[in-house]
């Protein structure tokens, strides 16, 4: 599996998938190599190292108990790349552009919101050499692991072509996981070049696997992948022991809270706007907006110019036991996306008793019932909902209740079950066409 | 003979420390200790102390010829109290030789004059009250926070009892005019009004260093005679900068400790015909030219020379209008805590971290600036603000609830 890092060194959703999804399989008697982009920087100059399990699970803390005959099952393998989530051809530039000027060889932003990244001479010039350069040295890691596999699974398009790469070296049957399309990233102002290599990388996969509805039928819809190979696969959540008691409120005021990057896809603007309409009502009430983003100045502007900078703070990056803590200090959730394949957070969320609101527009829609969908432009009818959901405490009370409920019995399990009937319908099909 | 008023402005904003949404309702301490301790020890001993030495010797050997004036804002006196109390000594010490003059201003070098009467004048009040009580001296010139001015300003001050006041010689407002005389208010023509000579005083506080400028190096006697030329016609000559520029925005390597020690010689020299005065002193010696129209507020900040430096911008509007929307709160509640936290919120350094024009001027916004960005100063500050509002609100309803029970 072409993975990405685990918690929590992770930008979003995607790492947070990744383990519960590997955790998933190896319940189901999956046996996972899981390959990852790790940068280290010049002090070594091998390529890739095949990581211990433990080491692994140092890097996200404690090993839970029953875990280990799970890590058994699991082998990791670092590709030294610097490669990051999310991270989009232009800003690659600017950070590789940053290093070249400082010749720094760990470059962190002087932004302490943002992650850091590790820049070093040997990686590729701009995003699309390093990605390129990653499936060279991902052929490798297949040659050498002959054998050992029966098929690859490859997240986000930064990895497509080393999944391609593999499935040409070895033959196997290639699926691949489409956690957000070019079209969720950046509206219709889409990459080409990163358009293309998701295509190319779908069109290579024996099977697509999409997160949601919705994503599916993009991948259908825009990049004319046959129905029939793309499944859907519904993210689930992983059902963390709640960490002792919930930290003491600082404030009486309700808070309602957003949290996520703070860009156009994760429509911070309607956020805004509904805040302001909510304030112009109650005054007991105060706004999180939890994150960093392109977008952050801007909200920063429009707070201030709306007047209501007293009532709504931002938090900056949170990460770790911070975000956890956020949850906690919650009244409600809010996730008002423009677009979303899925969107794990609202499940986060529920998971500590906050009543959420999402948008119509996010793949996480399709799954639950107790949540309050909006279509994100509704700007009235978002601040309709926290209105309710702060005013009315039998409402909150019934959808925090219920929707643990409901979220406890998404399980990666039943998630994993159904990508290994994927992996099995690839293997059954790869073979056929071979004989 | 021209008249040559050296005016010096001593600051220090008490620094906010990083103050996260998560601390809010639990932790009322805002200030950056650290950072503020360290700033001002190292600020006394690169600047405060070694030219109020400097000064000192020269009233002394010049026998009364040598003259200047202060003022110091009440914030930089508490943190002379707390953590450089030397700095307090040797100011007394200037004070007792009576060449030195102290001015009113603002108590926490705030923007009060722009939010309303009330704001401005409790402000001075307490000025006045810590100058009095640090000093001995009852201050009978004004000068306001970063010189900013307007005829409406002006009429204030002089309603305050105040007849002398300093303010810039902007380019804008003079026009052809010079800035070497003594100008009155357009609306109360008993306030007198000083000028700086901006372009003289940057000589010294701006490019006093610069090796790029034509006139680099600057010599005491070179700019003796620039003061003494026909090409500076008129009656007094304004030199107002920040008293950080000797020994912290010019470095003592720049030889600027050995340029002011050797000036008052220089300019006392019989040929030049040039003599120094309090700012007091030189207002009363002079009639007033003409009257300054000014309806519009300007500064001496920035290459505007307006209050765009702290009100240009939506988060800078928002941040005052936020803060003086408590106003009638903090002064009924009568507490000192509070009131300690009312005053050190006003300083107006705060909202000038928030400034978002960074063109030629971001040398100077960036200096002891300790955000990374305009955001990240404006959250800062909106979480402290946030906070304190809370905390208002809470004791507000307590003493309301107290009273109803009696």
């Amino acid at each position: 599996m072409f993975g990405w890092e685990f918690p929590p060194h992770i930008a979003g959703g995607l790492g947070t998938a990744c383990y519960g999804m590997t955790r998933g399989l190896a319940r189901n008697d999956v046996d996972v190599t899981f390959v990852m982009p790790h940068a280290y920087g010049d002090e070594d100059q091998r390529f890739t190292r095949v990581v211990n399990a433990s080491d692994v699970e140092a890097l996200y803390g404690s090993t839970g108990s029953g875990a280990d005959d799970i890590l058994q099952k699991m082998s990791f393998i670092h590709i030294d790349s610097n490669m990051v989530p999310y991270i989009s051809p232009e800003e690659y530039a600017s950070y590789h552009e940053e290093f070249v000027k400082s010749g720094e060889r760990v470059w962190s932003t002087s932004d302490v919101w943002k992650q850091r990244y590790t820049f070093s001479g040997k990686y590729g010039a701009n995003l699309m050499e390093e990605v390129a350069r990653y499936a060279v040295v991902a052929a490798q890691v297949a040659k050498e692991l002959e054998g050992q596999f029966d098929v690859i699974h490859a997240h986000d398009w930064l990895t497509y072509f080393a999944g391609i790469a593999a499935k040409r070296v070895s033959g196997k049957p290639l699926v691949v996981h489409m956690h957000a399309t070019e079209f969720d990233r950046s509206g219709e102002n889409i990459n080409t070049q990163t358009y293309a290599i998701e295509r190319a990388g779908m069109h290579a996969a024996d099977r697509v696997i999409a997160v949601s509805n919705l994503t599916r039928n993009i991948v259908i819809n825009r990049y004319g992948v046959p129905a029939e190979r793309v499944v859907t696969v519904h993210n689930a959540v992983r059902f963390a022991e709640n960490s002792g008691a919930a930290p003491e409120r600082g404030v009486d005021d309700k808070i309602i809270t957003f949290l996520g990057r703070i860009t156009y896809q994760k429509g911070p603007d309607y956020f805004v706007e509904a805040a302001a309409k909510v304030l112009k009502r109650v005054p007991n009430v105060r706004f999180v907006m939890a994150g960093s983003g392109d977008m952050m100045n801007h909200v920063i502007r429009r707070v201030a110019r709306l007047g209501i900078a007293d009532r709504f703070h931002f938090t900056g990056f949170l990460r770790g036991e911070d975000v956890h803590k956020m949850f906690q200090l919650s009244d409600v959730y809010v996730m008002p996306s423009v677009s979303e394949p899925f969107g794990i957070s609202p499940l986060e969320a529920m998971r500590s008793n906050v009543p959420v609101i999402i948008s119509k527009q996010s793949g996480v829609a399709e799954v639950l019932d107790y949540a309050v969908k909006v279509d994100y432009w509704d700007v009235d009818a978002l601040a309709d909902a926290m209105y309710s959901l702060i005013t009315y405490p039998a409402l909150a009370n019934m959808f925090s209740s219920k929707g643990l409920e409901e979220v406890t019995n998404l399980k990666w399990n039943d998630a994993a079950a159904k990508i290994k009937a994927v992996y099995e319908a690839a293997i059954a099909e790869n073979k056929n066409d071979n004989q | 003979m021209k008249t040559v008023c050296l005016y010096f402005q001593v600051h220090q904003p008490w620094r906010l420390k990083k103050y996260r949404f998560f601390n809010m309702g639990k932790d009322h301490n805002y200030l950056d200790d650290l950072l503020n301790r360290s700033i001002m020890q190292k600020v006394a001993r690169q600047c405060y102390l070694p030219m109020n030495a400097l000064l000192l010797k020269l009233i002394k050997e010049n026998k009364g010829k040598f003259r200047c004036s202060f003022s110091i804002t009440g914030i930089a006196i508490e943190q002379f109290r707390a953590y450089a109390p030397e700095v307090l000594e040797s100011f007394r010490a200037l004070a007792e030789t009576g060449c030195v003059e102290f001015l009113a201003e603002t108590y926490s070098h705030s923007l009060a004059a722009l939010a309303s009467k009330e704001d401005f004048t409790a402000q001075v009040k307490l000025h006045m009250a810590a100058v009095k009580k640090e000093f001995g001296v009852k201050p009978t010139a004004f000068r306001n926070t970063e010189l900013i001015y307007s005829d409406e300003i002006g009429e204030m001050v002089a309603g305050m009892g105040f007849r002398t006041m300093l303010a810039e010689g902007a380019k804008h407002v003079l026009g052809w005019k010079s800035p070497n005389y003594v100008y009155a208010n357009a609306i109360d023509q008993k306030l007198r009004l000083l000028l700086r000579n901006y372009k003289l005083s940057d000589d010294i506080a701006f490019r006093f260093s610069d090796k790029g400028w034509d006139q680099w190096p600057l010599t005491a006697d070179k700019y003796a005679a620039w003061l003494a030329s026909e090409e500076t016609p008129g009656d007094v000559i304004n030199l107002f900068m920040d008293y950080e520029t000797f020994g912290e925005h010019q470095t003592a390597d720049t030889g600027i400790f050995e340029f002011m020690r050797a000036l008052p010689k220089a300019l006392l020299a019989k040929k030049n015909g040039l003599e120094f005065a309090t700012v007091s002193e030189a207002a009363k010696k002079y009639q007033p030219v003409s009257v300054l129209h000014c309806p519009h507020t300007m500064s001496w900040a920035d290459e505007e020379r307006d209050v765009t430096a702290w009100l240009g911008n939506e988060l800078q509007n928002e941040a005052f209008s936020k803060l003086y929307a408590q106003k009638d709160k903090v002064a009924a509640l009568k507490s000192a805590d509070f009131d300690y936290v009312w005053s050190f919120l006003q300083t107006s350094d705060h909202f000038y971290y928030m400034a978002t024009k960074w063109l030629s001027d971001g040398d100077v916004h960036s200096y002891f600036n300790p955000y990374d960005s305009a955001y990240d100063a404006f959250i800062n500050y909106m979480n402290v603000l946030s906070d304190f509002i809370i905390e208002l609100d809470k004791a507000v309803a307590a003493k309301a609830a107290k009273s109803k029970k009696k």
